[in-house]
């Protein structure tokens, strides 16, 4: 199989917009070939996303990267288009046939008299030389980047039929000197390409498991400020934090519940790890599993909050299960290697992605629950973590690279794969958001530092 | 009612009858007693207790006057302890029994692979078997507490597999 790949690498080095980063994507060749599209640098005047001298923003080069890390689109750079058009009429579609371009992104952004921003783009299809969609865009400068990731969002959609999660934030932990007695763990927010890194929580203690609400307000995490692991729930436009599980014992593991009512959690306060759901409205507190002798952890939901999938050393060894909330009869799910752990369901609830074992290392696998298939994602070791992207299509994990931790995304059709450039420090436990409204998106890109 | 009346009637007899040979070689019997005696105000006072702590308060062997082990450490994904760890727990659990007032804190902890969320309830389990061990040779509950860090606090921060062995460790802290 490998063989038979031809993995083809593509330095970006996006200057402008990105700094001196450099992300490095490689494209595994697959069946088919990628969309060609062409996103013209947008006209008007220089813009920038911050106060302060900042470099000027790249709204085209962000949207052309958006586009790119997906693997599902080749993108033109601007030194190669015979035009720069920036307005619909200049824009010659023969110029765009020459180059093999599938579709063309042209915009232009102005400043309003209240200093906030109007950016339009307009997507055109060089085949039907059609204007197949555009969009007006407002938005204050400090909110650009958001502005292009909508950009993105709009285009991917229109093009692929599966809504874009460009627009979306990822939440991780950077450790420093984790091993040291100066040690400090960074509940850290960016957007999902890594750029606007915000740190919302401070610890000199180890923080694990991040995990959104469905509105993208919220993040569970297990934080050790007490001295023993305890679920905290955060707003993030607040700060404000609230300790849920403070049981005797382990207190770990939180996941939202789809409609963020609940928080499902692995507690140990009966004498071993088992599954509960807290009611996060009464506190009710319900257990779900019952297994004295087994480890029962790492829970997650099914579509619709009706099941949850589970870890379980029940039969020896790490597996997944799935429990039906209704009836409390759980189902094992994962057959293949010794030890499958950390599983998250896709979206449409009939794939599962975990972490797998296969030959003593550890990776990603991902399973067709109908038809029993298993494949394995990463090929790198100690691979952790891994959090989908809420449209499906992509998926966020832990790996090490030259010892140290890092952030690295894979498609779930494994043909496309990324590291996230990081400072200085270990990342870990990278939680991707789901998808958010515009209100919380701005929210999300405002966090609030917990104190 | 009647036996026991019988019996101290018995007593009575003997005690007369043992009183009256005692009598009987008076001279013989004063050094054999003396001696004894003056060993007795010469000597130190009754051979000094072996100290059942070291300077920091940890328990000794008390063969051996070395701080009794307080590290145990497990195979890869299990939390079982070895025989030798059970005979340095016997030896803990003598000494929390003696001493009502001492306890400990357990800390259960893994090397980095496989998730942190399950290293989380395996480093639990491995902190329960030192309890229960401790528990079942009669040390108090209340005596024993017990946390689990996961991987997250390795003594070695190598990837190694001798690093991996350090990792995996439960350590008992006196307070």
């Amino acid at each position: 199989m490998k063989g038979l790949i031809k993995a083809i690498a593509i330095g970006l080095t996006l200057a402008a917009s990105f700094g001196a980063r450099a992300i490095e994507i490689v494209i595994s060749e697959g069946w088919d070939s990628p969309t060609k599209i062409a996103v013209v640098p947008f006209g008007g005047p220089p813009l920038r996303d911050q106060p302060g001298p900042v470099a000027p923003i790249d709204l085209a080069g962000i949207v052309s990267f958006d586009l790119i890390r997906s693997g599902q689109f080749d993108t033109l750079s601007s030194d190669n288009m015979l035009s720069l058009p920036t307005a619909p009429e200049e824009v010659y579609f023969r110029d765009w046939r020459i180059l093999g371009m599938d579709y063309v992104v042209i915009g232009s952004a102005e400043i309003l008299p209240d200093a906030r921003i109007a950016v339009t783009y307009r997507l055109f299809e060089v085949a039907s030389e059609r204007e197949i969609r555009s969009t007006t865009w407002t938005a204050p400068g400090p909110q650009l980047r958001d502005v292009a990731h909508w950009i993105a969002d709009e285009i991917y959609e229109e093009i692929t039929g599966v809504r874009g999660a460009f627009a979306t934030k990822i939440a991780y932990v950077l450790a420093r000197n984790p091993n040291a007695p100066d040690a400090s763990f960074e509940l850290t927010i960016a957007d999902a390409d890594g750029e606007r890194e915000r740190v919302v929580y401070r610890s000199g203690q180890p923080i694990l498991s991040p995990s959104w609400s469905p509105d993208g307000r919220r993040l569970a995490y297990v934080s050790f400020e007490t001295g023993r692991s305890t679920i905290v729930v955060q707003d993030l436009s607040t700060g404000v934090r609230r300790r849920v599980a403070e049981y005797p014992g382990i207190n770990g593991a939180p996941v939202f519940s789809p409609d963020g009512t609940k928080l499902a959690m692995a507690l140990s306060r009966d004498g071993n790890s088992e599954i509960y759901v807290k009611d996060l409205v009464t506190d009710e507190l319900r257990r779900i599993t019952r297994r004295p002798s087994a480890i029962d952890t790492e829970p997650g939901w099914g579509p619709e909050g009706k099941s949850l999938i589970f870890t379980s050393d029940r039969a020896g060894q790490p597996q997944i299960y799935r429990i039906e909330l209704a009836t409390s009869l759980p189902d094992r799910l994962t057959f293949k290697g010794d030890y499958n752990a950390r599983a998250r369901l896709l979206p449409d609830g009939r794939h599962l992605v975990y972490v797998h074992r296969r030959n003593g290392v550890y990776h990603i696998a991902w399973q067709d629950l109908e038809r029993d298939v298993v494949r394995v994602l990463t090929e790198t070791s100690l691979d952790e973590s891994p959090s989908l992207a809420p449209n499906g299509m992509m998926m966020i994990y832990a790996t090490r690279l030259r010892g140290r931790g890092i952030l690295a995304v894979v498609s779930v059709d494994s043909r496309v794969k990324y590291n996230l450039p990081s400072g200085l420090g270990d990342v870990r436990e990278p939680a991707w958001s789901p998808f958010m409204t515009v209100d919380a998106q701005t929210l999300a890109s405002r966090a609030v530092t917990a104190r | 009612m009647r036996p026991a009346y019988r019996t101290l009637i018995v007593a009575i007899l003997a005690g007369a009858l043992l009183a009256a040979c005692r009598q009987a070689p008076e001279e013989p019997e004063v050094e054999p007693i003396e001696e004894p005696v003056i060993e007795e105000i010469t000597a130190p006072p009754a051979p000094a207790e072996p100290p059942r702590v070291d300077r920091e308060g940890n328990p000794v062997d008390v063969a051996t006057g070395r701080p009794l082990g307080r590290t145990f450490y497990f195979d890869f994904d299990q939390a079982r302890l070895s025989e030798r760890d059970l005979r340095v727990l016997a030896m803990h659990a003598e000494y929390l029994r003696d001493f009502r007032n001492r306890s400990v804190l357990i800390e259960g902890h893994c090397d980095e692979r496989g998730t942190r969320e399950y290293n989380l309830a395996l480093g639990e389990r491995r902190a329960q078997a030192v309890q229960q061990y401790l528990a079942s040779a009669g040390v108090r509950s209340s005596q024993i507490e017990i946390v689990s860090f996961g991987e997250e606090r390795p003594v070695d921060s190598g990837n190694t597999e001798s690093a991996y062995a350090k990792n995996r460790r439960a350590e008992m802290i006196y307070r």
